[in-house]
């Protein structure tokens, strides 16, 4: 296909791959994290690792919007769905996020939940404007990418007058993620976690723009090379850091160049800021709770969050106690590191999130990666 | 003695008319229903004994082979075909996978009450030339009536008896090492087709459901004189998910080509926008075949004649491996694992 084709071809793999042998310098090593669960699945499905040298290590990030998605917050997807009888409409890889009591919207749906898949937030309009007798919830996830979409879908509905559609919204932001990493004591104090950059988000980037990892380069010296995708991207993306870290430059580069500028999407920026303001905290699955890393409805559209609507109370729930996905999300632990890897944990029977989403880590070194185990 | 009136008082109304209750009970109205609607399709001698079972003529010498299949599509129309011809295909196919000549089909309906009659009637004459097509006749059936809501319009479970062709022995338990894997063209045309249609993507162009019966391919292949060890059509799930119950059934691993695997721009293009990998997306009108490594250019040369199978591809080979995993070398250059389906196939997020 025109124009992805280009970017997942093997010679031109083979040349970067080439390429970054002769600049690695064997005396040392480079551990980098990919922030995004899109780089995460990329590398294992396309077998970027095995182009790199041994002394070239990627580290999964949090960035999968599924795997940092608390209990806490599917529960009360859930419960809307089976106490409150709405409909509740979400992106399919929310479905199989395990929950309390051993559900996940799949079964409660399975449970007689009016439970259903859309692949946008237009969609979930279009179905309470096709269904007045129903309320219509919208369970948005994920991180800046998903997040001017769901600010269209407030917008339309207030403009539409329906006074039976809301949005579940539990919207997070990257830069956050990115500093609660940083901050972390096995980076900063213990260096357990040893990281020498960051490839940066790709889909979120086209929203925020590069300007907001600046601070992480400037103030943490990491250097950060916003990526693409595609598997050549990522293959460029490493070369770049391997470049800054062998000259001692702690930059923001752009490899992403054809969809990412400094600033963004300006008029996307404005629509979120319109339609949302910053939760004072949030709770993230691996990360605790993190403060202002999250996205609420701001009260001039206090009419279409389901939160306040329906009067949902969060009540936090801890993991299993075995899984390790907030070590994982931390980049502390490997996925093979969990005792519950592959033997009770596997993507037909998730018991972390990591091993729900193709992105999560766990999933995709699962799916993908498994045979370098045994 | 001569009937000397009409049967029934006024027609069945098939323009306008709708399934209701009383189209299964039993009575009347169902024996109208099957010989103003399904027998004047579907007609056949078999059929036209009207008693319970249909009474077939002995096979010649062979083992029998005997395969049922449910079909529960949705939408019930879709480009390239519907539930009606699919029924049929899906069924011949089974039996054709097992080196079976197919020769005689049983279709059971559960209909909703609603169904729109006209619906039903576009259904059954897809069946039925589907099976004049493949030369199959449909010897008998049952029809069932369910309550509005308790059925999705039509479901049709169909029975074909094939007989297997002295010689000729497959089963997914008899891919060897060294073995090669074709398959006979693009990968997965119906899913994406069910897709598209089912959530109104809108693609500028449709991508068509490749639904078809195979056993004319595979008696191509057979008299190519080629040593095929294994057939299997990959429906749901998609060739991953086949090739991983063939590779445990034969206790051996696999390695695939990603760039020998046939795929359709357009369906690798709605895949790409949805977040799904081809290799898990259903066909209904392809096979695999795993045979010895020696006549596989003269399998492909066979397939490749054949109109089913002009995209035929040689897409990898058999090896030993106590882990049973299929494994692919990708366009890029590395390795990964081709895992069973785990649940439904969901799109991604971002």
């Amino acid at each position: 296909m025109k124009y992805i084709d280009e970017f997942r071809d093997g010679d031109v793999a083979r040349g970067i791959a080439g390429a970054i042998a002769r600049e690695a310098n064997p005396a040392r090593s480079y551990h980098f994290m990919e922030f995004c669960g899109g780089h995460t699945h990329a590398i294992s499905r396309y077998g970027v690792s095995d182009l790199l040298p041994a002394n070239v290590k990627m580290i999964h990030g949090p960035g999968c919007p599924v795997c940092v998605l608390p209990i806490g917050r599917v529960d009360q997807a859930i419960r809307l769905a089976l106490e409150q009888g709405v409909t509740l409409c979400t992106y399919g890889d929310c479905l199989r996020v395990p929950a309390s009591d051993g559900l996940s919207l799949m079964k409660a749906k399975a449970r007689g939940g009016d439970i259903r898949m859309v692949y946008s937030s237009a969609d979930a309009v279009a179905l309470a404007q096709k269904h007045p007798e129903k309320q219509v919830v919208f369970f948005a996830i994920g991180f800046e990418t998903t997040t001017p979409p769901t600010a269209v879908a407030i917008k339309q509905a207030a403009a539409l007058g329906l006074k039976n559609f809301s949005v579940l919204c539990c919207h997070v932001l990257t830069p956050s993620a990115i500093s609660s990493i940083l901050e972390s004591p096995e980076v900063r104090q213990w260096g357990t976690v040893p990281l020498d950059g960051f490839i940066g988000p790709a889909h979120v980037s086209t929203i925020i723009g590069s300007r907001p990892y600046e601070f992480f380069a400037e103030e943490y010296r990491k250097p950060v090379v916003i990526a693409g995708f595609e598997p050549l991207d990522v293959m460029q993306a490493i070369r770049m850091l391997i470049r800054q870290v062998n000259e001692g430059r702690a930059e923001v580069e752009n490899e992403f160049s054809r969809a990412v500028d400094r600033e963004g999407n300006l008029k996307a920026q404005n629509l979120v800021a319109e339609v949302f303001e910053m939760r004072k905290q949030f709770e993230w699955r691996g990360l605790n709770v993190l403060p202002y890393s999250a996205l609420r409805i701001r009260s001039q559209f206090a009419e279409f969050d389901a939160e306040k609507r329906f009067s949902l109370a969060y009540k936090p729930v801890a993991d299993h106690k075995a899984c390790e996905c907030g070590a994982i999300l931390r980049g502390v632990k490997k996925p093979q590191d969990c005792k519950l890897f592959g033997t009770v944990c596997t993507p037909e029977n998730a018991i972390g999130s990591c091993m729900v989403s193709s992105e999560g880590a766990c999933a995709a070194h699962y799916t993908y990666g498994r045979y370098k185990d045994v | 003695m001569t009937d000397s009136r009409k049967p029934y008082i006024r027609p069945l109304d098939i323009k306008h008319g709708h399934v209701d209750m009383a189209h299964g009970s039993g009575g009347r109205a169902m024996a109208q229903l099957i010989e103003e609607l399904f027998a004047k399709y579907l007609g056949n001698e078999y059929l036209a004994q009207g008693d319970d079972g249909a009474l077939l003529p002995a096979t010649e010498k062979g083992k029998l082979v005997m395969a049922t299949d449910c079909h529960v599509v949705s939408p019930l129309f879709f480009p390239g075909g519907d539930i009606g011809c699919l029924s049929v295909h899906g069924t011949i196919n089974d039996v054709a996978m097992m080196g079976a000549q197919p020769l005689w089909l049983a279709a059971g309906f559960i209909l909703e009450e609603g169904f729109k009659l006209a619906d039903l009637a576009r259904i059954v004459q897809s069946m039925a030339s589907a099976a004049k097509e493949a030369g199959v006749p449909i010897v008998t059936g049952d029809t069932k009536v369910v309550e509005r809501g308790k059925g999705d319009g039509v479901f049709i479970t169909t029975t074909g008896v094939g007989v297997v062709a002295p010689g000729m022995e497959l089963s997914g338990n008899k891919a060897r090492p060294g073995d090669v894997i074709l398959v006979s063209g693009t990968l997965g045309d119906h899913g994406m087709a069910i897709m598209a249609e089912r959530e109104s993507l809108g693609f500028d162009s449709p991508i068509v459901s490749d639904t078809a019966a195979l056993h004319g391919l595979i008696a191509a292949m057979r008299a190519s004189g080629a040593e095929i060890h294994v057939l299997r059509d990959p429906t749901r799930g998609g060739l991953a998910t086949t090739l991983n119950e063939i590779a445990k059934q034969s206790g051996v691993g696999m390695m695939l080509q990603e760039k020998a695997l046939p795929v359709h721009p357009a369906v690798n293009a709605a895949c790409e926008f949805l977040g799904l990998d081809p290799l898990y997306v259903a066909n209904e009108g392809k096979l695999v075949a795993i045979c010895a490594e020696n006549d596989a250019e003269k399998l492909l040369a066979a397939m490749q004649a054949h109109p089913l199978g002009v995209n035929a591809a040689i897409v990898g080979r058999v090896h030993e491996d106590a882990h049973h995993f299929v494994q692919m070398t990708t366009g890029f250059g590395g390795k990964r694992i081709v895992d069973w389906l785990s649940g439904e196939q969901l799109p991604r997020i971002c």
